[in-house]
């Protein structure tokens, strides 16, 4: 609700009307930066401008000789920066409240659910959505939560709109799995051998039955929900035989986890330790599936293999706390994956309780204190994230075409004491508190 | 670690003298006569006035207290001189509300237990301790938790013996701040909201939690009487003296003002329940964390729970900031502004970590991210040192760069609000406890493999590839690996450094 009435508030206010050439309304925001970090080919540009013509990034350059279009919005501050990616949250599934009714984050009636759509969760009206877009964050990796072996899908929304619809970029973006001591559960799985060996032998019958579906399709074989006795087990493998034996056909689980073998999703794998960390890199060289690396707390003990590995880190929190599988957690791994050409990506991550999330900026900025880059810590809230989701075209850097959306700030954007003063998606001002 | 190998054999007989006597009345690591000058620093005193941030200032330290602090001040003959150009100096860091050292209080057998010491329950070998002087903390109060209307009395540390390390952290005791009696210093821990409310015996509702606290007072009142009155008898007819109750000894320290009620609370009515019940019984009240204070500043500091004497309006606010609202129902309007609004209404604000909650290593921080959202400078930096020390009653011992007062400071590499800024060296009592020159504190700082374990990292950890830079390092004595991590043993001849 709080962001349908801003967003209402601001298209009233500041949304300019323009007449174009062609005579339709177009809307005109030119932002004017001290220092624009482009994080595209541009670089940084000082005493730079930045316009958004309906919604795009129309040009960037020197503010000096831009002709301002008649009735357009312009804006002035000391920092622009792309609008920020957070590359993997739960926000919008975990609520402000952590009551029942808003912790939709983890579903704990199986291990393995991979069809659980985060589309199907997400609350566009989440008062977090509001918190950390008021820090500059425009686009969300966010879904369902560590703490099963797979936990549901994730998916990529803006941080705007009333609805999941008005926020949606992809529907689905990845299978979300955690390995270690944090998911397991009760009789099974009790250990982390058990974890491998039912992600293994879940992956064997996708690839199954992905290749029985095929060969339906294409009709070498009867449709096994039509043939008598053909039954698929899937289902009953994973509830330890307590549920019914059901006939072929579609089974979502399958589906999901085959369209990890095919490529059509990564899956991100939640592990901190080494041994975690270790058989994630196996079980994806086995099945050769895309593996993105989530939290790697003990990444800093063997970025030579992830570097081999090729895989992409999403970095646990800089503030994360220390204790449990995260005990040797250091807020100088992301400065060292980096220096290693690892490319490295801040995710907010789950909070179970106070505060209830993270924000990247501020993760970003513990990082660039013990040994990242400050310009690296940028690219890791901007250009890293928008590559890693796969949707660098549309964002991540201010580069004509892409959307408009700007983090604005009053100085190093990384600094305690520094504002956000003002975050733009499309052009259009989404937030105007001074925070 | 820069402790042990500055430590003299003199001292480490005195320890053995106050083991022997059963207790810590320590009042410094560090015999007189053996003073130092860190020079050429900036110095942020956190004292009121004109002489809250000196440029180009020196400190003089000497038996464990501050000698004297200003620009131009004489260095004794003979001192040993630290150059600190390009370096802040300020107080030790003073934290109000911590859960470190496997702290645990009252159990589940009831809501109100005020008999239990958490005294009795800490780890000193708890990695969270090298971690709170990694942070530039000294002083700290330690606390049960917060599922209880009363769960214990809490204890004051000042962290003089972190770093051991081939050595013995040695007993709690020798941490504590003891009263003139010999007796250690703390308060008294209690909260109301939901985090105490459960199933019986736990109270079902604010109005059970208020009528269960209510009731246990008015029964330490009694309890106090009855004593009262036993004693005022002459002593011929005074027969057997009253059973001792621990816990309405525990009360009765509060009721007396001795023993200051610290109390977590968040929502606003919840804020104004603490404050109906202080004012009941004249308890001394800190009130702690504080979600929803900025909504009712004005009332907190029109509310006298007993603080006049030291020039606090009202009733102070212990604070707690972090990133994001929420997390359960009564945090969901908390304010980054919370110090801003309470500063303006007059109110003696303090910051707290409630490690694990925050990191200690990041406690500079609160104060940062609330001047963002409109504290002043000053305050913030007061937040952070002087105003907790008030509301540990501890403010002439600690909060200060004052001569008199105990010599706990930080060397910092660049301006305290900035993220960019490491703490180089935490000092207590005139010691180096932590040197983030050195190998084996700067992994504290920084974290990674062995940061976590109870007793300090060696040969797994520090030096070779995840070690962090300064390579080799001492274990017994003996000097381990290739580096000279221990370079600087014995000789503070130069701040900082390591980065």
């Amino acid at each position: 609700m709080k962001t349908s009435i801003m967003l209402a508030a601001a298209m009233g206010l500041i949304g300019v009307g323009v007449c174009s050439a062609a005579g339709l309304a177009e809307t005109v925001t030119v932002v004017k930066g001290k220092t624009i970090y482009t994080m595209g080919p541009a670089g940084k540009i000082s005493d730079g401008a930045v316009v958004v013509r309906d919604g795009k990034i129309a040009s960037v350059g020197p503010a000096a000789g831009l002709v301002i279009p008649p009735g357009a919005t312009v804006v002035e501050v000391a920092v622009v920066l792309p609008g920020l990616i957070d590359a993997h949250s739960t926000v919008g599934l975990s609520g402000i409240y952590n009551q029942k009714h808003d912790s939709d984050q983890l579903e704990s009636s199986s291990a393995i659910q991979p069809e659980l759509r985060a589309l199907d969760a997400y609350n566009a009206n989440e008062q977090l959505v509001d918190w950390v877009r008021s820090f500059g964050v425009t686009t969300l990796h966010t879904g369902h939560a560590p703490g099963q072996l797979i936990s549901g899908q994730t998916f990529i929304v803006k941080t705007t709109g009333k609805t999941v619809k008005d926020a949606l970029v992809k529907e689905a973006f990845a299978v979300a799995g955690t390995l270690g001591p944090s998911a397991t559960r009760g009789a099974s799985p009790g250990t982390r051998a058990k974890q491998i060996s039912m992600l293994r032998e879940q992956f064997i019958k996708a690839r199954e039955y992905a290749d029985r579906r095929a060969k339906e399709a294409k009709g070498e074989v009867a449709p096994a929900h039509l043939a008598d006795a053909k039954q698929e087990e899937g289902a009953e493998a994973l509830s330890g035989g307590k549920e019914k034996k059901r006939r072929g056909g579609r089974d979502l689980r399958l589906e999901a986890l085959a369209s990890i073998l095919d490529g059509t999703m990564p899956l991100m794998i939640t592990a901190q330790k080494q041994q975690d960390i270790e058989a994630a890199l196996r079980l994806a060289e086995e099945f050769k599936f895309r593996l993105i690396l989530d939290g790697a707390a003990e990444a800093q003990g063997m970025i030579d293999q992830i570097v081999a590995a090729k895989v992409s880190v999403i970095i646990h929190p800089t503030m994360t706390r220390a204790f449990g599988e995260t005990e040797n957690l250091s807020m100088e791994t992301a400065g060292k994956l980096v220096a290693a050409g690892v490319p490295v990506s801040f995710g907010a991550g789950y909070e179970a309780y106070v505060p209830k999330t993270r924000v990247v900026l501020l993760e970003a900025a513990i990082a660039a204190a013990n040994g990242l880059p400050m310009e690296k810590a940028l690219a890791s809230l901007t250009i890293e994230p928008a590559r890693l989701l796969g949707i660098e075209a549309a964002v991540g850097s201010i580069e004509v075409g892409k959307d408009g959306d700007l983090a604005l700030y009053d100085g190093d954007p990384l600094e305690y004491t520094t504002h956000c003063v003002g975050t733009f998606i499309g052009g259009v001002r989404v937030s105007e508190v001074r925070r | 670690m820069g402790m042990k190998n500055t430590k003299t054999l003199s001292e480490r007989c005195a320890c053995a003298v106050v083991l022997a006597a059963g207790l810590a009345v320590m009042l410094g690591g560090k015999a007189s006569g053996e003073p130092i000058a860190l020079e050429n620093a900036t110095v942020i005193t956190c004292k009121d006035g004109a002489g809250f941030t000196i440029e180009k200032g020196t400190l003089v330290i000497d038996g464990g207290k501050i000698v004297s602090v200003g620009a131009g001040v004489a260095v004794p003959a003979g001192a040993k001189r630290i150059d600190c150009t390009g370096k802040v100096i300020m107080p030790g860091l003073v934290d109000t509300h911590s859960h470190i050292g496997g702290a645990a209080g009252a159990d589940s057998s009831g809501p109100i237990q005020p008999d239990v010491r958490i005294l009795d329950s800490i780890n000193p070998r708890d990695s969270g301790f090298r971690r709170a002087v990694a942070g530039g903390l000294t002083t700290i109060n330690v606390m049960p938790g917060s599922g209880h209307l009363l769960s214990g009395q809490t204890i004051y540390l000042k962290l003089r013996k972190p770093a051991g390390k081939d050595d013995s952290p040695g007993r709690i005791e020798e941490w504590c701040f003891a009263k003139e009696d010999g007796s250690v210093m703390g308060g008294m821990k209690m909260a109301n909201g939901t985090n105490s409310i459960g199933n019986p015996p736990f109270p079902g509702t604010r109005g059970k939690s208020a009528a269960l606290v209510r009731e246990q007072y008015i029964r330490a009142q009694e309890y106090a009487e009855g004593r009262t009155r036993w004693l005022a008898k002459p002593e011929a007819e005074r027969g057997d003296p009253p059973g001792r109750e621990l816990a309405m000894e525990g009360l009765g320290e509060c009721l007396r003002g001795e023993r200051i009620v610290q109390h977590h609370t968040h929502r606003a009515d919840d804020i104004m329940t603490v404050l109906r019940m202080a004012e009941e019984f004249k308890f001394r009240v800190v009130l702690h964390h504080t979600s929803e204070a900025w909504k009712v500043a004005d009332e907190i500091a029109k509310a006298d729970t007993g603080w006049g004497s030291k020039g606090i309006k009202g009733t102070p606010v212990s604070a707690i900031v972090v990133d994001s609202p929420g997390g359960k129902l009564e945090a969901a309007d908390m304010s980054h502004a919370t110090g801003a609004i309470l500063e303006k209404a007059g109110v003696t604000v303090a910051f707290h970590t409630d490690d694990w909650i925050t990191d200690s290593r990041l406690f500079l921080r609160s104060a940062a991210l609330s001047v963002r959202a409109g504290m002043t400078r000053e305050g913030a930096l007061k937040a952070l040192t002087i105003n907790g020390a008030m509301m540990l009653d501890l403010e002439k011992r600690v909060g200060t760069l004052e001569a008199g007062k105990d010599a706990d400071f930080v060397i910092l590499s660049g301006d305290p609000l900035s993220v960019y800024t490491h703490v180089e060296q935490t000092w207590v009592e005139g010691t180096k406890v932590f040197d983030r020159s050195v190998a084996e504190d700067r992994l504290m700082a920084t974290g990674g493999f062995g940061a976590g374990r109870e007793q300090q990292p060696y040969l797994c950890c520090v030096g070779g590839a995840v070690g962090s830079g300064g390579g080799g390092f001492t274990f017994n004595g003996k000097q381990w690996g290739n580096g000279n991590a221990t370079g600087n043993s014995g000789s503070d001849a130069q701040a900082g450094g390591g980065q």
